[in-house]
């Protein structure tokens, strides 16, 4: 029997309810609950209403349901909105020093808070706190949890969640199911942790939600180094010069961001510098609603840049793949030299996960110049993969090009060079997706002999995990989008005579990129105003 | 000198003001580590100088030859990165991307090769041509003030601004080689008549003079670039750490 909990914590944005959020998954990760954090915020800094959904269960969760166990209210907007969510009305703890209701857990924030020395952003030390005894936490444990969570302040907070602790009473119990315990990380930890664990060495990108994130923790990471562009064709411009020199680089940015590096992807095919961009997805289309989520990127992704050329284009669907393909993204890209790409989605991109990553390499490696002979750069091979050299080198000059060029680099104009050399990238390209496709590009999962399959992609993952398992059909997760898994997709297919897709979307982008590929789908969930789906919403679905 | 020249054919027009900087460039690079110098170039008629040049280069697109360099630059201090651009590449495409780099004093030689128009595409202004310039797509004069280049990369931050004259090709070269040599963010504007488009030789040889610099006072710098006549000189420079000197330091605390 599946063991969960759905908690909310709400609050305007400045009162820390993204961080209480983060406390409380914690308390149920470390009694060894898997953990989904859905964040639902708005473009401000500071008002409106912003909440974190927690929800811990015995199972793999990446995905949320409407009705929660508890609710934790920051301010009276929080308790308006989502009081109807809870299961017993019951259930919600709250800032009393705001606002009061009949039912629920009074928690006096503001005066512990002033008692204790406390500043006004810590009222939300006080709820969580609270919440740790309602619902039957120790408080030892609560505490040691609580010091590795502040680790500024860490006194005053402490004294302040035990004030609080002490003034509330139990409703339930929840039990410690496990003693593994995994990790709590966003996408965007994840995408950044799996590219260092393929040697990345620099990161350079302009803020843009929701990939941000990226920036900002590959910003602390010692080893490699990270600088903020003054826009996003500056950003993927200096990625081609670390590639160009040798070092391992990547950029990350948003829809908008992304059509301005558009003339660089072209750059990275023609000159063969390798180039990976992370695209996290947002609602468009143009500024479109920065903080909530959407997958309509889909199709600009894989036809972005001026020309005729290869990319390779992955979708993970939860952290793990995050890390995984995140480095494949980057192997990818100099053993064959081109343009690579990441799609994540905001609620992948920002949502936390239990996760459970895996470190092998996966041994794909660039062909470097052995240093005999006129080094040149646009060597014609059998495989089309001219080996690298870098300037530094005393015996190699190094030409890389815009242009159309001969095997040294120069620019050519007439009819034959121009040929020679589409065709030695053709050569690469053939080779490219045999290599791909011997990748795992596609995931099933479910009842495997289902005539009825969900396909889904990206973050949208997680909920049809758990509608396949409910209604006992086939899920069907593309991770590699481009070259299109068509091997793989098909033997995905056998026995299916029901396609549904699952996106969030207005269109169905996934349709369309399935029927260039002579696959229709018979039926689109689509939703477009930037939530996520919900369990609920899916299993009634047939 | 031939060591550095490809045998590549050579497009430029007969008389183009960009032999003289090529010339420039190779005896000012001529007894550093060739393998430890790089090129990076736009997109006009100053970057076919990477066709013609033996030494790494990346030839990249129009107005973004400064972002590359950057990338090359933080990825291995140990070489000398150099860009070729032109007005219209740096001072029109790709302003934001000069502007910063100055401003960060990234460790890198811009050189601009200023013919005050987009030569390639046949005759049109660009943000450095004279008021009044009758090209192609201003038939009647362009109705725009021109930018001083000098007065922008002063004031965005620049330590090593300079100005050349392409025919003056051993003036150039000196100041090519003392850009190089500036822990910092080097700027020479090279004033390079367009044979084909805006024929200046006669004009500049009137009106060109040298200066003997450089003051490290920005408002002194800044009169001597707003002058009438044309000083050729380094005008400005400074020391101060450098972007990479503060930025790599992170990597070895």
């Amino acid at each position: 029997m599946q063991k969960e909990y759905s908690i909310i914590i709400g609050g305007a944005a400045g009162l820390g309810s993204k961080k209480a959020g983060n406390i409380i998954a914690q308390l149920f990760s470390g009694l060894g609950y898997k953990i989904y954090i859905y964040e639902d915020y708005q473009s401000l800094v500071k008002g409106g209403h912003n909440f974190s959904l927690v929800r811990a269960s015995s199972k793999t969760v990446g995905a949320i349901k409407e009705k929660v166990d508890f609710v934790i209210a920051l301010d009276e907007l929080t308790s308006s909105i989502h009081s109807k969510q809870l299961k017993d009305k019951n259930n919600i703890i709250y800032n009393a020093d705001k606002f009061s209701l009949k039912y629920g857990v009074p928690v006096f924030a503001n005066q512990i808070t002033k008692e204790n020395g406390g500043l006004d952003i810590m009222q939300n030390t006080a709820l969580v706190g609270a919440f740790a005894k309602v619902v039957g936490l120790d408080w030892n444990y609560a505490k040691k949890v609580f010091k590795k969570e502040f680790p500024v302040s860490t006194e005053t907070n402490i004294q302040i969640a035990q004030t609080a602790y002490k003034s509330s009473k139990t409703l339930l119990t929840i039990p410690k199911i496990s003693n593994k315990i995994y990790p709590l990380l966003t996408g965007n930890q994840a995408t950044a942790m799996g590219a260092l664990n393929a040697g990345l060495d620099a990161y350079v990108a302009y803020p843009m939600t929701p990939a941000t994130g990226i920036l900002n923790y590959l910003s602390s990471v010692d080893k490699i180094t990270v600088f903020q562009s003054e826009n996003e064709i500056a950003a993927a411009n200096s990625v081609m010069g670390f590639s160009f020199i040798g070092k391992r680089a990547m950029t990350g940015t948003s829809g908008g961001g992304f059509a301005l590096m558009n003339e660089a992807i072209a750059l990275s095919a023609q000159s063969e510098t390798p180039l990976v961009i992370v695209n996290g997805q947002r609602m468009g289309p143009s500024t479109g609603v920065p903080t909530y989520n959407s997958q309509s990127d889909l199709l600009h992704v894989l036809s972005a840049g001026p020309g005729d050329f290869e990319r390779f284009v992955v979708a993970p669907g939860d952290t793990n793949e995050a890390f995984t393909y995140s480095a494949l993204a980057l192997d990818i890209a100099w053993k064959y030299q081109l343009p690579s790409i990441i799609i994540l989605d905001k609620d992948l991109c920002e949502g936390t996960y239990s996760c459970d990553f895996d470190y092998k390499k996966s041994g794909i490696k660039p062909s470097l110049w052995r240093g005999k002979g006129e080094y040149l750069r646009y060597l014609k091979t059998k495989d089309g993969i001219s080996p690298l050299a870098f300037p530094g080198d005393k015996k190699a000059v190094v030409k890389g090009t815009s242009y159309e060029h001969d095997q040294f680099g120069i620019s050519v104009e007439d009819s034959n060079r121009i040929k020679e050399m589409q065709d030695k990238r053709s050569l690469k390209y053939k080779e490219f997706s045999k290599e791909v496709s011997r990748l795992k590009c596609v995931n099933v999962y479910g009842n495997k002999k289902s005539k009825t399959a969900v396909i889904a992609w990206g973050s949208v993952k997680g909920v049809a995990m758990e509608m396949a398992e409910e209604l006992n059909i086939k899920l069907i997760q593309p991770i590699v989008l481009n070259p299109f898994p068509k091997v793989a997709m098909l033997k995905a297919l056998k026995g299916v005579d029901n396609l549904i897709l699952l996106e969030l979307s207005n269109s169905g982008q996934m349709a369309k990129l399935l029927s260039c590929n002579g696959i229709n789908v018979t039926k689109k969930v689509l939703r477009y105003d930037g939530r996520p789906f919900t369990i609920d919403q899916l299993i009634k679905i047939k | 000198m031939d060591k550095l020249t490809l045998k590549t054919t050579n497009t430029w027009c007969p008389g183009c003001g960009n032999f003289f900087v090529f010339e420039a460039l190779k005896k000012a690079i001529f007894n550093k580590k060739k393998e430890n110098i790089v090129l990076v170039t736009g997109i006009g008629c100053h970057a076919k100088i990477a066709d013609y040049i033996n030494i790494n280069s990346f030839y990249g697109l129009h107005g973004r030859a400064i972002p590359v360099a950057q990338g090359i630059k933080a990825g291995n201090p140990n070489l000398s990165v150099i860009c070729s651009s032109g007005d219209g590449d740096s001072f029109n495409e790709g302003i934001s991307h000069i502007i910063h780099a100055a401003k960060r004093n990234n460790n890198i030689t811009v050189i601009i090769h200023d013919n005050h128009n987009f030569a390639l595409t046949v005759k049109q202004f660009t943000s450095t041509s004279p008021k009044g310039f009758k090209g192609s797509s201003t038939p009647f004069g362009s109705i725009e003030d021109p930018i001083n280049p000098i007065e922008l990369m002063i004031a965005s931050g620049a330590t090593f601004v300079a100005r050349g004259y392409a025919p003056k090709v051993d003036h150039l070269a000196n100041i090519i080689d003392k850009a190089i040599e500036h822990n910092g963010f080097s700027f020479i504007q090279v004033l390079q008549p367009c044979i084909a488009w805006f024929n200046t030789y006669a004009d500049y040889n009137k009106r060109v003079y040298e200066y003997n610099g450089p003051t490290s006072d920005k408002r002194n710098a800044l009169d001597i670039a707003t002058k009438d006549e044309l000083p050729i000189g380094i005008f400005y420079k400074k020391n101060k750490p450098s972007f990479e000197d503060l930025l790599l330091k992170k990597n070895v605390k």
